[in-house]
């Protein structure tokens, strides 16, 4: 039984244990729901790790499918499999979901148990997006996704919060009712749902490009690529420490994910043909966002902006159409999950002691938090793509891959070396280093041993992956030679 | 124990006594601290000096240690590649690292970081030695950026100061800036020349000695050149070559066993290391030898203008550093890099004497540092006093001394080379020997001889220095001789600076010693060759040399400066006052930090602040996004006049839309 529905395991399973947490009812039961989570949590880890242990790595179509109809009148199929550039994705996923529940034990006094429930069912939902071979499916689960994450912005967010949520809710929403419109275009071409009949069908190429945009649209928002990004800062300003956990862990994945999984493989020549223009868009996040991520007053909309910045590593991997960049983009991904996590969460164990976000609050952290402030020294320099940790590695494997497409995209993705460390560096200085700066500094408190074991794993996993990525690009390479084989087919159709 | 054994264990035993002292130092007792790393640092070098025999008896090793990556059909690897370049550097960075290490009992003794300080220089050894070991240019930049870590974390130690926690991020980011260029060589690398891998590369090059590359479209470059300027751009970071040399002197906020180990001997060296390897592709682009040499005959002469007027001890040491760098650098230049290596070497003892040498002189002045508060400073620091004047008499090039035979080499490898640019080259290299010479005994005569002007110093600083930590002396204190572990590791660099030059330069420079590693085209930059020519043994070169230009520029310089600050202290003060406008253009630094300042730095922020505010806020958000909410609601305020509650409006309506379909529709059948 487990072993044909690995997958259903791991989407359901975390969604039923939200649900159960729910139960537990009021804050007079916030310590069973705490723990109710944290074991949800865990188990659903555990049944995502088969989908690593279990996983063909020479085989890159996909594995672990499973399915039965769903709405037979219009074709429509529970239809779930993963390829190898999903289940590193699904395993951050359910990773991260146990690291959010850790983070907010003491932190989260209000609704614990809706608190909880929310990301565990978010979680769910995620890997649904992820491993769903179903147009509809996936839509529904990319949809649903919001509304946890809304409700989680919303009720446990800061000052600002309606103005966030509604910013990101409708920014979001609106990108994806193109993707909608395309489905159906699909389906009444191929009455199917099916998205690997998409795949097969041809299309011309000024309809690929319709289809290609709709799906821009949607991706491009979540990614979020430059210019449709500036929801991203407020929503990570506002969002409690968990919200902008898994929303720069998880959520921005989806739109990278779906990129490979949609917009590309349905329409490989709109793709070739607007490669410049994804390019493009591409190195002004990395350049432009980076700039901007210098003058930031704000610690977390720093980091906001640098993930937009990191980002634009993962988009121009993918448009580069070789295997070094597209397995680059994929690393960056994963890392980006590790580093932004513990990036955000490094802010939160500050702004739980100091209710400040301000960098210029701070100052000679180090001298009242020396552990915590190498535990953020070491992050800052992971965040800067230092080799020995795991933002080297994509950013490597991209810089180098475009420079075999074009000089000038390697010179301009390379200046992430100067302004990566400026503004990430430059904050480290002004928080951490220095004389203590005020009366609230000088009383901050050490890690606590919770803080410390989160972020000592998250250490550990920067550190270990720099040291030795090939894990995950072990997963990814037949999976990428697939697509990219794919991508190098025409797909228009015969005259 | 397998030789794979011992090359593995040479980084990864500093990189356990690291680990083990960061992790659980504050737990440990205070002296595990030193004991470990310095076990594990000796027990490194031990089996470097091991290995170096292996090496000697002609056995080389090149191969991987585990696979990093594959991807795209490349596999990146870290290995290890052990040839004599390899084991030469491995002794000089374990010897260096052992002194500083022994030496750091006694400077750092009093230091709430203690066990902190240790950590960070063990791991310093074991990224150096992955630096010097790698087989490939992936873990060569790896290396190479981890060292530049450690180089950030120790310049800013004392991070309560502003100035450390300033100078490490700006030596961290300027380095960035080497490593941009350094990182796009390595893409340029692995794209045409198909590989990573040292062997690899290094056996195909030849083929593209005339390949061209369009970076500019029409615009037809050589390839060697582009790759090769790129890559040289990294060394013109890590080694402090103008324009990017602005860090090295404000990384002297770091304490100062690091600036001998790091920023002295060896972190700052890698540049020269790094070019000295890629031999086999520079040989390969005249142009971008041409550029090596300029780049170093500039940094070569004018950073040592700079040391002429500084009064912190440790800048006059630091701007001789980089001036020292500018002539390794030139050797390059002039496809020298045997001599480069050998400068890199003597410089590295000397260097790291010298530095030495003035920690403990700050030690014995309770932390002062400016020179002009010294003075007679022999009779209390015999063993202090000793070991600098030999470090100092290295440093000129004082015959016989290990100094000598390197910078002589150097000098005469310019005359001998008709690259383009050596003229100047040779010129710069003949000045700097003057300057060199005028700085170091400028520094020499006013920290040991002289007056004792600590008592005056003392009387008048005392107020304005009351809320500093360093005081200096009091007006009773006298200086005190430092602790045996201080003066110890003095001693046994002082050797090498006195003899290592006679004995090695035979071996090394004309003997083949480096065998494949190091590749000249021997016809077009035949320096090396008339150099051998011109050698008759280590004893005949230093008699030779006392008639030649560079001893007697030395000797001038000594003499000057003796004249200057011993005898006539007034004509230096004079000299100020007339030449103000030359003054102040070197106390300025030639203003190459006021520009970075103000143009990229100001510049960046300036141009970040204007996206943001007018694009990103502005414009998308302001207009765009909550435009469009704007406008929806204005629609809607309008749109809703429509539905007015009044049947006959509704009626209307209705009417008038039956009647456009309905037309619509008899249109359409006619």
């Amino acid at each position: 039984m487990f072993e044909s529905h690995i997958l259903s395991f791991a989407i359901w399973v975390p969604i039923l244990a939200g649900i159960l947490v729910l139960f537990t009812g009021g804050d007079q039961h916030a310590g069973k729901a705490r723990w109710l989570a944290l074991i949800g949590s865990i188990l659903a880890f555990a049944v995502t790790v088969p989908l690593y242990t279990g996983f063909d790595f020479a085989d890159g179509g996909f594995q672990f499918q499973e399915g039965f109809q769903w709405i037979p009148a219009f074709n429509i199929n529970y239809h779930l499999g993963v390829d190898g550039i999903a289940v590193p994705l699904i395993l951050l996923t359910s990773f991260t979901t146990i690291i959010v529940v850790i983070a907010g034990w003491e932190v989260i006094e209000k609704r614990v148990a809706q608190y909880n429930a929310a990301f565990l069912i978010m979680s769910g939902l995620m890997i649904g997006v992820f491993s769903s071979l179903d147009a509809i499916l996936y839509y529904v689960f990319w949809e649903a996704m919001l509304i946890p994450m809304f409700l989680v912005i919303g009720i446990w967010g800061g000052p600002n919060r309606v103005y966030a949520t509604i910013k990101f809710f409708l920014y979001t929403l609106l990108g994806s009712l193109l993707m909608l419109v395309a489905f159906i275009y699909l389906y009444h071409q191929t009455n199917s749902f099916e998205i690997v009949d998409y795949y097969r069908m041809p299309i011309a190429l000024d309809v690929q490009i319709l289809i290609f945009l709709a799906f821009f649209m949607a991706f491009a928002v979540k990614i979020p690529m430059w210019p449709v990004h500036t929801w991203l800062p407020d929503a990570h300003v506002e969002a409690p420490t968990g919200g902008s956990v898994v929303l720069a862990a998880i959520a921005l994945k989806l739109g990278g994910y779906s990129f490979l999984r949609f917009a590309m493989p349905i329409a490989p020549d709109a793709a070739h043909y607007l490669t410049g223009f994804m390019v493009t868009l591409s190195l002004i996040a990395i350049v432009y966002i980076a700039l901007v991520a210098l003058v930031q007053q704000d610690m977390k909309k720093l980091i906001a902006y640098s993930s937009i910045s990191h980002m634009g590593f993962v988009t121009l991997g993918f448009f580069l159409f070789n295997p070094l960049g597209m397995e680059g983009a994929v690393v960056q991904m994963i890392s980006h999950g590790f580093i932004s996590t513990a990036m955000f969460l490094c802010v939160g164990v500050l702004y739980d002691r100091m209710h400040s976000r301000q960098i210029a609050d701070y100052g000679g952290v180090a001298n009242t938090m020396p552990t915590f402030a190498a535990f953020a020294v070491l992050f800052g320099m992971a965040n800067a793509g230092l080799p020995g940790t795991s933002g080297f590695v994509g950013e490597f494997m991209v810089i180098l891959a475009s420079l075999q497409v074009n000089f000038w995209y390697a010179f301009l993705a390379a200046t992430t070396l100067i302004f990566g460390a400026a503004y990430t560096l430059w904050m480290v200085k002004r928080v951490f280093f220095g004389e203590i700066a005020n009366a609230h500094v000088a009383e901050l408190k050490d890690l606590n041993r919770r803080e410390f074991l989160i972020l000592g794993v998250l250490a550990v996993l920067v550190i270990g992956f720099g040291v030795y990525p090939q894990p995950i690009t072990e997963m990814t390479h037949a999976s990428v030679s697939q697509l990219l084989s794919h991508l190098a087919q025409s797909k228009l159709p015969a005259l | 124990m397998s030789m794979q054994t011992i090359y593995l264990l040479i980084p990864l035993l500093p990189l356990f006594a690291a680990a083990v002292v960061g992790l659980f130092g504050s737990r440990l007792p205070r002296a595990s601290a030193h004991w470990l790393t310095i076990a594990g640092v000796a027990a490194s070098f031990g089996l470097s000096v091991y290995v170096f025999m292996d090496v000697l008896q002609g056995y080389e090793f090149n191969g991987p240690v585990y696979t990093w990556l594959t991807s795209g059909g490349h596999s990146f690897e870290v290995g290890f590649l052990i040839d004599r370049l390899t084991a030469i550097m491995m002794l000089v960075v374990t010897f260096v690292s052992l002194m500083v290490h022994i030496y750091t009992v006694g400077y750092m003794a009093e230091d709430p970081g203690y066990s902190r300080f240790f950590s960070y220089i063990s791991l310093f050894t074991f990224s150096m030695l992955m630096l010097v070991m790698a087989n490939n240019f992936m873990q060569l930049f790896f290396g190479w950026e981890a060292v530049g870590l450690v180089s950030y974390l120790l310049i800013g130690f004392w991070y309560k100061r502003p100035t450390a926690i300033y100078a490490n991020l700006k030596a961290f980011l300027v380095n960035r800036v080497g490593d941009f260029g350094f990182l796009l060589g390595i893409g340029m690398v692995l794209y045409y020349l198909g590989s990573l891998d040292y062997a690899a590369v290094f056996s195909v090059a030849p083929q593209f000695a005339d390949a061209k590359v369009e970076i500019i479209p029409g615009q037809p470059w050589s390839l060697m050149t582009v790759t090769c300027i790129l890559l040289f751009i990294g060394a013109m970071g890590k080694s402090a070559q103008v324009p990017l040399h602005v860090w090295l002197p404000d990384s002297m906020e770091g304490p100062t066993p690091i600036s001998a180990l790091i920023h002295a001997a060896t972190m700052v060296t890698a540049g020269i290391f790094m070019v000295t390897r890629m031999s086999p592709l520079f040989e390969l682009s005249e142009t971008a030898l041409s550029f090596v040499l300029v780049i170093g005959a500039i940094t070569a002469l004018f950073m040592g203008f700079l040391g002429i007027i500084q009064n912190d001890i440790k800048r006059v040491v630091a701007y001789s550093t980089l001036s020292q760098l500018g002539y390794m650098t030139v050797a390059l230049g002039v496809s020298a890099y045997s001599v480069a290596m050998f400068h890199l070497m003597t410089h590295a003892f000397f260097k790291a004497l010298l530095f030495l040498g003035a920690g403990s002189v700050i030690m014995g002045m309770h932390h002062d540092q400016d020179i002009r508060n010294m003075g007679g400073l022999r009779k209390y620091m015999p063993i202090t006093w000793i070991t600098s004047l030999i470090g100092s008499l290295a440093l000129i090039g004082t015959p016989l001394f290990s100094g000598f035979y390197s910078k002589d080499s150097i000098i005469e490898a310019v005359k001998f080379s008709s690259i383009a640019g050596s003229g100047f080259a040779y010129f710069a290299v003949l000045a700097g020997v003057f300057v060199t010479a005028f700085y170091s005994f400028r520094m020499y005569f006013l920290v040991f001889h002289g007056k004792e002007r600590w008592m005056e110093a003392a009387h008048h600083d005392h107020d304005d220095h009351a809320h500093d930590d360093h005081h200096g002396l009091g007006p009773h204190d006298k200086p005190h001789e430092s602790p045996w572990v201080v003066t110890l590791p003095l001693v046994l660099l002082a050797i090498p600076s006195l003899a290592i030059g006679y004995v090695a330069i035979e071996p090394l420079l004309f003997g083949g010693f480096f065998g494949d590693a190091i590749k000249i085209d021997q016809t077009a930059h035949p320096a090396m060759h008339e150099l051998a020519q011109h050698f008759h043994g280590a004893l005949a070169m230093a008699t030779h040399a006392l008639t030649t230009p560079p001893f007697l520029l030395a000797a001038a310089g000594v003499a000057l400066s003796w004249f200057f600050y011993m005898k006539r202290p007034d004509i230096p003060a004079a000299i100020k006052a007339r030449c103000n406008g030359l003054y102040q253009l070197l106390e300025n630094k030639y203003g190459f930090d006021d520009f970075n300042e103000k143009v990229f730095a100001g510049g960046s922020r300036l141009l970040g602040g204007v996206l943001w505010r007018t694009s990103d806020v502005k414009w998308i958000d302001g207009f765009v996004v909550n435009g469009t909410a704007r406008l929806i609601g204005r629609i809607s305020a309008v749109v809703r006049h429509l539905q007015s509650g009044l049947i006959y409006h509704y009626a209307f309506s209705m009417i008038i839309g039956a009647f456009l379909l309905l037309s619509f529709v008899l249109f359409r059948l006619l």
